[in-house]
């Protein structure tokens, strides 16, 4: 621990560490100095000047995220000068702001609005000309508004620093500044890979995810047609903070009463067909490394992962699993299997996921996704939509009496429900190719290694004396780094589990925004979310998804085998290289 | 050539050129070529030669005889009278009192402390730009070769140090002690750049300099890159200056060609390499931490600072940039030493500062002069008082986020700490004079408006704040302002002043404070009894006709409202409610009888 150092906040003295920003020391002291555009896993970018503060001997004011202290420093949060510059600085922002508040669907959720009454701005004394732009709402993921935009650049950040995309960049200059794909493009012709990590962070409503709620509202509301709806395991981790619940609590049998009140036929788990697509990837991965096709294998259930992939680095599609993922391979066997149960024409069957994800919206609408020239899945909806549909319709989702999801598409084991985090995916497949390899039970099924935040995860399983090398990343921005390392040791991983979001589907662009109290992607609800789904695994008799005796089921009557014919016909997919506007295709 | 008897210098600077200075060159070479002087005479092209308003310059030597205005037609005459019989064409004969002949004169004489004095701009003029054995001549290299074989980098810095020169971009940062910073930040790679990201309105110091004589910024940088320990130097400038840029190529790949650039220059273990950037001509791009983001290929946007370029800069690499007439300081420093320097000038700020000088002046184009000098000083002496005889009224420096000085202003000296100690800013060295008929409001709004549109957008009080200053400005000069617009203009002003991320937010309400602070009571005239007294704000004056009126009928023809009445030769009247005050009837009598108030 390096020496003290003395600095005075307000008159009184504190001895603190050395080499942080103001706003680091004054956060530990318990002085929350007012911010905007500052997030802890983004470049300081100081452009907001809401956490200006007044250092003595300085003429002006600094912004105390970006600046250091220093010893002997004296410095000032609250004086009056700096609470009327602070207040007229976000009064500037509202006086460029659609007043709209009433009929914004982040009313209520957003940062701008616990800003400026935090501040107590009561009157506008500087009102003028508003900027306008057409919204852009070409994408089937992600609408970008730019009238709510308050150019704090977390979006600009968190897509070329974190996700690495370099999607969106602010253009133009003064007044007339706008953030925008590169080129003005539409969103949808766009690099965008619909990650949804904007609107994570984005303060106010200048990104939101495509609204399908009202269109959902009104399906339900048809006797005609059988609805069906599935939810991603992380939907449950995480449902219960836009309920006003701490993070991490598991809401699965609440939200499947919730479904079936909002008047769902059936409800379905995607951690079922995330056990399936255990089933076939691990058996992929035996049939790749016998040398049937490109080694490292890498994983194929993130669809923002899969854009980022066909776009930066088509190099490496053959390695790609050509799994669908949970969800596409459920909503195929609702148009099929199921629809062939319940005696039922699947176009009268309407499908419906509930996913942490905005890609989700993207990729069901990718059409060699389809089956038999049907969507598979016809309507997704985020945990955020859900729980504003559930909230709606008048549902006391805390208090209702929980219930299981329906069978056959509904049981399933504890290597499904951990697929909602990073690395779940790859001890997931562990455990039912290790038995598959070996013809033995693995006994130890939780893999360390393979959990936690860190940005890359390396591991080794031993199969019969063969050494298995895998490796794990979750966020694009880690994914590009991982596979950078691929291109140059192609041989240094046999098998790589990639999700497109920070922290794997739990920090999905489709989850519930920051708490009043907390931030957006903060570590701690991360972390309490995955905690959620290990502790579902945990207790769950059936640990590996070869196991389920649903899956056991479905191989019997209807797909045989993995990698059958059939298989490959309703869960298996390809993909191609994209070269969006403006990109340079890798040679 | 030995049989040279004649020198005729021609300015090529953009406003000769823009008078035709090139078509004066082809007939002075016609005029030679009749008489077969061909042999006799050279014609050497110079960089701008700061007397803008007298162009096209053409020089004649020996003898330092400077003709101005010269047309085409000229041309001729000059060769037959000058060359041929020995007489002065006296009717082109600049003869000014401001000193730009004495300067030639006595050209070399360091000793000279005249009204001008020329450190910066030293060879402007004097040598062909896109010759390197002019700049030879007149001891280029020498500084870079004494730095080489004489000195330690240490050594380098220390004279930097004691000349107390100081940043010439606006900033005023103490050179030597920047360059300290940046040798002695850790790191194994250095850049050195100069920063010719000169953006100001009607600004050209840096422009002509580098027109003038490109291998003295070049000469700087390489002295630099030995004092810091530096391989690498970058020119950022914008692709407007395209003459700029092509002497500049033509400087690097001359001096690369003599060993003065590249690898172990003059045999030295000291290697330096000089590229060139282009820059898109955004203003804020002349902030350092937005030039370094622009030069990485990123949107040009400035950074929270610290940390400062010298330890985190281009490609996170210490940094060490400076303005372009800063860099041409440095070899003279060198040559004759920081001590003789650090004798010109004032207490806290040594050497010279250039200005370009526009506006209602005589003279306007580039000065440079001691600091120290008075504002009166460049107005009166050097600039020849008021264009047309008006008024003085105020005087703008620092470019378009710079202070208006009234009139009792006159006498405070240009440097640092005077300017800023009343309210305005040395800046880069812009200065316009503004006389009775200009509108303080409307000025304040002219410069705001510039600063607003070249705000990068990313900071809140500079993208919104001056926005809406813009607005209640627009308004007052509209007859539209509300009592506490000047309040709200303050008020907004000084926040952004102290919480903009960067120089230019942080200077931006400079010209509106400062004509606030000094000629508020026009701001009240337009604001409560609706009136500029300037007569500039249309919508608040009041055309009327008076007695002189001889009933021509002239302005009521031209008056695009028809609110203009009466029968011929009869006095006429206007109608003030369908008057939208466009001024064509004012501009139309040839009577005065129509007044404007």
């Amino acid at each position: 621990m390096s020496e003290l150092i003395t600095i005075h906040i307000n008159e009184t003295e504190y001895k603190v560490e050395p080499d942080q920003t103001i706003m680091q020391a004054a956060d530990k002291l318990g002085f929350h100095i007012p911010r905007l555009c500052y997030h802890p896993k983004l470049s300081i970018e100081g452009a907001c000047r809401v956490c200006i503060v007044e250092v003595e001997g300085m003429k002006n004011y600094v912004a105390s995220c970006a600046f250091p202290i220093t010893d002997g420093m004296k410095l000032h949060t609250n004086t009056k000068g700096l609470r009327r510059a602070r207040r007229d600085i976000i009064e500037l922002l509202l006086d460029n702001h659609p007043m709209d508040c009433h009929t914004c669907e982040r009313d209520g959720n957003c940062e701008l609005q616990r800003l400026a009454a935090s501040v107590g701005i009561r009157a506008r004394h500087f009102e003028g000309e508003k900027k306008h732009y057409e919204k852009d709402i070409s994408f089937s993921s992600i609408i970008r508004d730019p009238d709510k935009c308050i150019l704090c650049g977390r979006c600009v950040r968190m897509c070329s620093e974190v996700q690495k995309v370099h999607n969106l960049t602010q253009a133009h200059r003064g007044f007339k500044t706008v953030v925008m794909p590169a080129y003005n493009m539409p969103m949808s012709e766009s690099v965008c890979t619909a990650c949804g990590q904007c609107i994570n962070v984005c303060p106010t409503a200048a990104f939101l995810e495509k609204n399908y709620t009202q269109e959902l509202f009104e399906k339900l509301n048809d006797d005609s047609i059988v609805k069906v709806v599935q939810f991603a395991p992380s939907v449950r981790a995480a449902i219960g903070e836009a309920f006003g619940l701490e993070p991490g609590v598991n809401m699965e049998g609440k939200l499947v009463a919730a479904f079936r009140k909002l008047g769902f036929d059936y409800v379905f788990d995607t951690q079922f067909s995330a056990d399936l697509t255990i089933m076939e990837e691990a058996s992929e991965f035996l049939e790749r490394l016998q040398g049937k096709a490109a080694m490292p294998m890498i994983t194929s259930c993130s669809s923002a992962w899969m854009k980022c992939l066909e776009q930066f680095y088509p190099d490496l599609i053959d390695n790609v699993s050509t799994c669908k993922s949970p969800m596409s391979m459920l909503g195929a066997l609702i148009k099929t299997y199921f629809a062939n149960k319940i005696k039922t024409d699947p176009k009268k069957i309407l499908s419906v996921a509930t996913m942490c994800c905005t890609a989700k919206k993207y990729e069901a609408a990718r059409p060699e996704l389809d089956v038999d020239g049907m969507p598979g899945v016809d309507i997704v909806v985020t945990t955020r939509e859900i729980a504003w549909m559930i909230k709606s319709a008048g549902i006391d989702i805390l208090n209702i009496e929980e219930e299981t999801p329906d069978s056959p598409l509904g049981i399933s084991s504890g290597a499904g429900a951990i697929f909602g985090t990073t690395g779940g995916v790859m001890e997931a497949a562990i455990r039912t190719a290790y038995e598959l390899f070996t013809g033995q039970t693995l006994v130890d099924i939780e893999i360390e290694d393979l959990r936690g935040l860190e940005g890359i995860k390396e591991g080794k399983v031993l199969m019969d004396g063969n050494e298995i090398r895998v490796a794990v990343a979750h966020g694009l921005g880690n994914a590009c780094d991982l596979l950078d390392i691929v291109r140059q040791e192609p041989d240094r991983y046999h098998f790589i589990e990639i999700m497109g979001c920070p922290g794997g589907c739990i920090g999905g662009g489709g989850q519930p925004y920051a708490a009043a109290n907390s931030i957006p992607l903060d570590e701690d609800c991360l972390k309490k979310r995955a905690e959620a789904l290990y502790d579902i695994d945990r207790k769950k008799t059936i640990r590996r998804s070869l196991d389920n005796p649903d899956i056991q089921q479905l191989y019997k009557k209807f797909l045989h085998s993995p990698l059958s014919k059939v298989s490959h016909k309703l869960l298996h997919t390809h993909y191609q290289a994209k070269t969006p506007v403006g990109i340079i295709p890798k040679k | 050539m030995p049989n040279t008897e004649y020198i005729i210098t021609l300015c090529d600077g953009p406003s000769c050129i823009h008078k035709g200075s090139r078509t004066v060159k082809d007939a002075l070479e016609e005029a030679i070529a009749k008489h077969n002087m061909q042999d006799k005479v050279k014609i050497h092209l110079s960089g701008c030669l700061g007397m803008c308003s007298k162009g096209p310059i053409v020089i004649v030597n020996p003898g330092y005889t400077i003709y101005g205005s010269v047309t085409e037609a000229d041309a001729a005459e000059i060769i037959e009278q000058h060359l041929i019989n020995g007489k002065y064409v006296t009717r082109l004969v600049v003869d000014e009192d401001h000193l730009y002949n004495r300067f030639f004169r006595i050209f070399g004489d360091n000793d000279f402390f005249g009204k001008q004095m020329r450190i910066t701009l030293r060879n402007c003029g004097i040598i062909d730009p896109e010759n390197i054995d002019d700049y030879l001549s007149l001891r280029g290299y020498e500084a870079l070769a004494k730095v080489l074989t004489e000195l330690t980098p240490k050594d380098v810095i220390d004279e930097v140090k004691t000349s107390g020169l100081r940043g010439r971009g606006g900033g005023g940062f103490p050179t030597g002690v920047k360059w300290d910073f940046t040798a002695n930040a850790p790191g194994d790679e250095r850049y050195v750049i100069c920063n010719a990201d000169e953006g100001d309105p009607g600004a050209f110091m840096d422009r002509s300099a580098i027109e003038g004589d490109p291998h003295t910024i070049l000469e700087g940088m390489a002295i630099a890159g030995y004092a810091i320990g530096s391989t690498k130097g970058i020119v950022y400038i914008r692709a407007e200056y395209p003459l700029a840029i092509k002497r500049l190529e033509k400087a690097i790949e001359d001096a690369s060609k003599n060993n003065l650039l590249g690898d172990n220059i003059l045999g030295s273990e000291f290697s330096f390499d000089i590229e060139i950037r282009l820059g898109a001509g955004a203003f804020v791009c002349g902030e350092e931490t937005a030039l370094i983001h622009s030069i990485e290929g990123s949107r040009g946007m400035p950074r929270p600072r610290p940390p400062y370029p010298s330890v985190k800069g281009l490609f996170g690499k210490p940094t060490l940039i400076n303005n372009v007439e800063t860099w041409a300081n440095i070899p003279v420093i060198i040559l004759d030493g920081g001590k003789w320097f650090s004798s010109i000038g004032t207490e806290t700020s040594k050497g010279t500062k250039v200005f370009a000088v526009a506006g209602m002046v005589k003279n306007t184009g580039l000065v440079e002069v001691p600091m120290g000098t008075t504002l009166r000083n460049i107005v009166y002496d050097i600039g020849g008082g008021i264009e047309g005889g008006g008024k003085f009224k105020a005087i703008q420096t620092g470019g378009p986020s710079g202070g208006c000085l009234p009139e009792e202003y006159l006498d405070t000296k240009v440097d640092y700490e005077s300017l800023a100690a009343v309210g305005s800013i040395m800046g880069s060295g812009g200065m316009i004079v503004i006389d009775e008929h200009s509108c303080m409001v409307d000025v304040a709004k002219f410069f705001l408006e510039f600063t607003q549109d070249e705000s990068c957008g990313k900071c809140t009080p500079c993208r919104e704040g001056t926005k809406r200053m813009l607005e209640i400005l627009t308004r007052i000069t509209q007859g539209k302002g509300k009592p506490g617009d000047i309040e709200k203009l303050e008020r907004l002003g000084t926040m952004a002043q102290r919480s903009s991320l960067c120089g230019l937010g942080q200077s931006a309400p400079n010209p509106v404070l400062s004509t606030i602070k000094n000629f508020r009571q026009e701001y009240e005239d337009h604001i409560f009894n609706k009136k500029c007294v300037a007569g500039v704000c249309g919508a608040l004056l009041t055309y009327t006709i008076i007695e002189k009126c001889v009933g021509c009928g002239a302005c009521k023809r031209v008056c695009p409202t028809n609110a203009i009445s009466g029968t011929r030769k009869q006095l006429h009247t206007i109608d003030q409610d369908a008057c939208i005050k466009c001024g064509q009837c004012y501009d139309t009598c040839k009577f005065e009888a129509i007044t404007k108030a």
